[in-house]
């Protein structure tokens, strides 16, 4: 296996994006990718697409984004992982470079949700569990699913309504600094959220993810060509992958998501540090917040803190910037929305472009110490889970950043 | 009875249709600005139905329960291993040797939720609850849980699995109830 690195990223401004068609959006993503990296479609060997899809009418995605960016007729696939998709494309991308198959290998996330009435998105997500025990005879819906864990951490843990909803404000505070989230310039207050209504008790409008378009573009490289192109590559140093049962019924227990634990588990592995204590060795994370209880739960299964401890996070605002840990500096699903297929996609710039300290407005730019961060992307409710940790080391272990 | 929710489901798109033709009509294309009266949109003229058919052979005797009034799921016969929902193979043991077993029908509530905002094919129920619960046996089942009030649901209560017929389409399904009221 060779060293891969991240050396150009773009990403399309999210939002509802009734002004592009799928082409055109991937487009703004690849276009910029392509000159941050300074380079052409024609070095490109290979490229993956990550569209969900199903509600927007391009049936062959990857075909019709490649032609349309200039990138035929290279290679590629598309690929699914429910809300993950856009890091199994990352991943898929990644493999390519690290096996030898590709040198040069671009992840494209894009996804348009808009191509169809609101209604028939709401029932295509929600039968994105079991569809036939779980939506056909008791018509889950997917905040339904999340609110199911939400219930159990709530009762478990004495966690309230109010505490969750911090995780709203927090990462609405930093979608409403980032030009590319949907709700850019929209805060919120703790009063807000707690009032708007519920959609699947206890979750409320303001706990959950809007439906997005968007998408977003890396390229990925191999370790002789990566400093070639750039001073600052982006080491991606591990990715751990699982999943967790489709039936939800099928699962031991509803505070944490196992699949998410489990490719956390297998990604500090590879790097060599315990599965505990971990907000200690990353200067930034995004995590998948397509619900407020998801981000908590996902502080968890990640080790930053122990179970049950997440809401401490939030409730101690240890998870802004100069916190702890600081999370989702982009808005996170929440607020710089979830275009089901280009989220991890995004994930992947907006690590990049932490690392690289290249973020503006500098107040969503985290502080780097250790040089280290970590994406946390989960598809359907724990159905899939990818963890992608990038470095700007392309050797060693990360080391602990002070403690301020 | 069936009706009641393929007439709200074929309003739904008849308006739209309705509003394409009239476009179509004055225009001479389908074209139109969209929700917010933003950006130009194309509405599509070609309509895609989407109801599947999904088999249930090898699962028949859990159907053919429910219409005596009993839940069924299977075991394992090599390692005893529960199936909820029933599967006709055991992949641990790689083997097809199940035993139908009536399910005590004893629960106690692990977690739940009130589907407030309803997909568009059960626009037509009142908000219902959804429940996972811890059966006696070990393995959990998620149904509805019929109560009058859902406040006075909580984590933890003992809940009885029974089957009923699921109104206004009448078939046959099961849901959870209070064991005490
Ligand atoms: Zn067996």
């Amino acid at each position: 296996m060779r060293e891969v690195a991240v050396v150009g990223v773009g990403h399309a401004k999210f939002g509802r994006r009734t002004d592009t068609t799928l082409g055109e959006l991937a487009w703004e993503a690849v276009k910029e990718a392509l000159e941050d990296a300074r380079l052409d479609q024609r070095d490109i060997q290979y490229f993956v697409v990550g569209n969900a899809g199903g509600w927007s009418a391009e049936s062959l995605p990857a075909v019709v984004v490649g032609e349309y960016c200039g990138l035929s007729p290279k290679g590629t696939m598309r690929v699914e992982a429910a809300c993950a998709t856009g890091s199994a494309a990352l991943y898929n991308a990644y493999l390519a470079v690290a096996s030898g198959m590709a040198d040069i290998a671009m992840a494209i996330g894009v996804e348009k949700m808009y191509e169809s009435p609101t209604p028939t998105v709401v029932e295509f997500i929600g039968r994105a569990g079991n569809y036939f025990w779980e939506f056909e005879n008791f018509g889950l819906t997917f905040p339904g699913y999340y609110a199911l864990y939400m219930t159990a951490y709530m009762n478990r843990f004495g966690a309230t309504e109010e505490d969750f909803c911090k995780v709203a404000v927090k990462n609405h505070h930093y979608g409403s600094i980032n030009p590319k989230a949907q709700f850019y310039g929209t805060k919120i207050t703790i009063d807000q959220c707690l009032k708007s209504r519920y959609v699947a008790w206890p979750i409320k409008l303001y706990d959950a993810s809007p439906i997005t378009d968007g998408a977003a573009a890396a390229i990925l490289v191999s370790e002789d060509l990566a400093r070639k192109i750039t001073d600052t590559p982006v080491w991606i140093r591990s990715v751990g992958v699982a999943t967790g049962t489709a039936n939800l019924s099928k699962r031991p227990d509803f505070i944490g998501l196992d699949a998410a634990y489990q490719a956390a588990e297998q990604a500090f592995k590879r790097i060599g540090i315990e599965h505990k204590d971990t907000w200690k060795y990353f200067d930034v994370a995004d995590v998948h917040d397509c619900f407020t209880i998801a981000e908590v739960m996902a502080y968890e299964d990640l080790g930053f803190v122990e179970r049950g401890m997440g809401i401490q996070l939030i409730r101690n605002g240890q998870t802004y910037k100069g916190g702890l840990i600081p999370v989702n500096l982009d808005g996170g699903l929440k607020a710089k929305g979830h275009p089901i297929g280009a989220t991890g996609t995004s994930m992947a710039v907006e690590m990049t472009k932490q690392l690289r300290q290249s973020v503006e407005p500098r107040d969503r730019q985290a502080d780097i110490y250790t040089g280290w961060a970590l994406s946390h992307n989960v598809g359907g409710t724990g159905h899939y889970a990818y963890i992608t940790i990038y470095s700007l080391d392309k050797d060693g272990s990360p080391k602990v950043k002070p403690r301020r | 009875m069936v009706m009641s929710l393929e007439a709200r489901y074929e309003e739904f798109w008849r308006q739209s249709i309705k509003q394409l033709n009239e476009v179509v009509k004055a225009t001479g294309l389908p074209i139109a600005p969209d929700e917010k009266g933003q950006y130009s949109l194309w509405y599509d003229v070609r309509e895609m139905r989407l109801r599947f058919s999904i088999s249930v052979e090898r699962i028949k005797r859990f159907f053919e329960g429910l219409r005596e009034g009993k839940v069924y799921t299977t075991r394992c016969k090599r390692c005893g291993r529960y199936y909820f929902p029933p599967q006709a193979d055991c992949p641990y043991c790689k083997a097809s040797d199940m035993d139908w077993v009536e399910v005590s029908g004893e629960g106690e509530l692990l977690t739940y939720t009130i589907i407030n905002t309803k997909p568009l094919t059960y626009s037509h129920y009142p908000d219902y609850v959804v429940a996972i619960a811890r059966m006696r046996e070990g393995f959990n089942v998620l149904a509805w849980l019929r109560v009058d009030d859902s406040r006075k649901v909580r984590v933890g209560m003992k809940v009885k699995l029974q089957v009923v017929k699921r109104e206004p389409e009448g078939y046959l399904t099961y849901e959870f109830i209070p064991a005490e009221q």
